[in-house]
């Protein structure tokens, strides 16, 4: 909790605006990246989970840095990040099972 | 018993015993991210029936013979810029650098219109090639079914997040808001982005 009060005080980059463009600039590239996958042919489970990690990668630098959750108290984190494993769980869970059956009834 | 006085006493001194935020945020600005987690369920919700349905049914047209991945490319990139230009505005007004929040306010305002402008131009081209809500000449009526409410639901997110952009910066150029109501309105705006990550791969890449 110690750790918590001295993020109180607003934790400002020390780069100024700096950040922001390294952020950009690495979203570009990911975006460029994940074009390029799709324009090169490559084995489709591979496409798509190369695809997903990327598009992970992308949500993560957004929200650790234009949103700003990384320099926010990990209350604050764990309440945001907590609901979608939980989510993401239901989700499978409850479509899962349906969307695959017809796997087994081709 | 006296266990049970220490323990209340240091829970009522920790962050969680009331009267301070055990956020460290102001109300505003949690009940921003409260909204935003239950958007994001909306979106998920969406995401998800579209991945079901297309399992379920196997067959799908291939997006890159109907869609312009270098149109979608651009809107993404559009995107991306506004994203880091709105960033830069909260920054500005949270460092008390008044001058440079308008400007870039407005800027990220602009590339929402533009991408605004393409997604329009995309459905037009789409609606014209014979696309419905209902049905479509690729065989797969869910396709279009999906691709409507799905970009249209972002869309409308984007057109409210624009005039959002153009209310917060006409009510900072009039100095009624605080730095922390950009910060908000930079919050929405980035959510919007963020969707638009899973939208582009899910329905244009995959």
């Amino acid at each position: 909790m110690e750790h918590g009060a001295e993020q109180l005080t607003h934790t400002a980059h020390p780069g100024g605006y700096r950040i922001y463009g390294v952020v950009w600039f690495w979203l570009l590239v990911i975006t460029l990246l994940e074009l390029g996958i799709v324009l090169v042919h490559v084995p489709r489970a591979l496409l798509i989970g190369s695809l997903l990690v990327l598009a992970l990668m992308k949500a993560a630098l957004i929200i650790a840095y234009f949103m700003h959750l990384r320099y926010e108290r990990l209350s604050l984190v764990y309440a945001v990040v907590t609901p979608m494993f939980f989510l993401a769980i239901v989700l499978f869970a409850f479509i899962g099972p349906d969307a695959l059956s017809v796997f087994s009834r081709r | 018993m006296a266990h049970d006085v220490v323990d209340q006493d240091r829970v009522l001194a920790s962050d969680w015993g009331g009267g301070r935020s055990p956020f460290a945020v102001g109300w505003p600005k949690l009940m921003m991210w409260v909204f935003l987690v239950s958007d994001t369920l909306t979106f998920a919700g969406l995401l998800a029936g579209y991945g079901a349905l297309r399992l379920s049914l196997g067959r799908w047209p291939v997006q890159a013979e109907i869609f312009n991945l270098y149109l979608v490319g651009a809107m993404t990139f559009i995107l991306i810029c506004s994203s880091a230009t709105m960033a830069v505005a909260v920054s500005a007004a949270k460092r008390g650098d008044r001058g440079r929040v308008v400007p870039y306010l407005l800027l990220t305002a602009l590339g929402g219109v533009l991408f605004l402008s393409g997604q329009a131009y995309e459905w037009t081209k789409f609606i014209h090639e014979g696309a419905r809500l209902y049905g479509n000449p690729w065989g797969v009526p869910q396709f279009s079914a999906t691709f409507f409410i799905i970009t249209g639901f972002h869309g409308g997110h984007v057109s409210v997040g624009v005039l959002y952009l153009l209310a917060t910066a006409a009510r900072w150029a009039l100095r009624r808001i605080q730095p922390e109501s950009v910060e908000i309105a930079g919050l929405y705006w980035h959510f919007v982005d963020l969707v638009w990550v899973f939208i582009f791969t899910l329905l244009y890449l995959i």
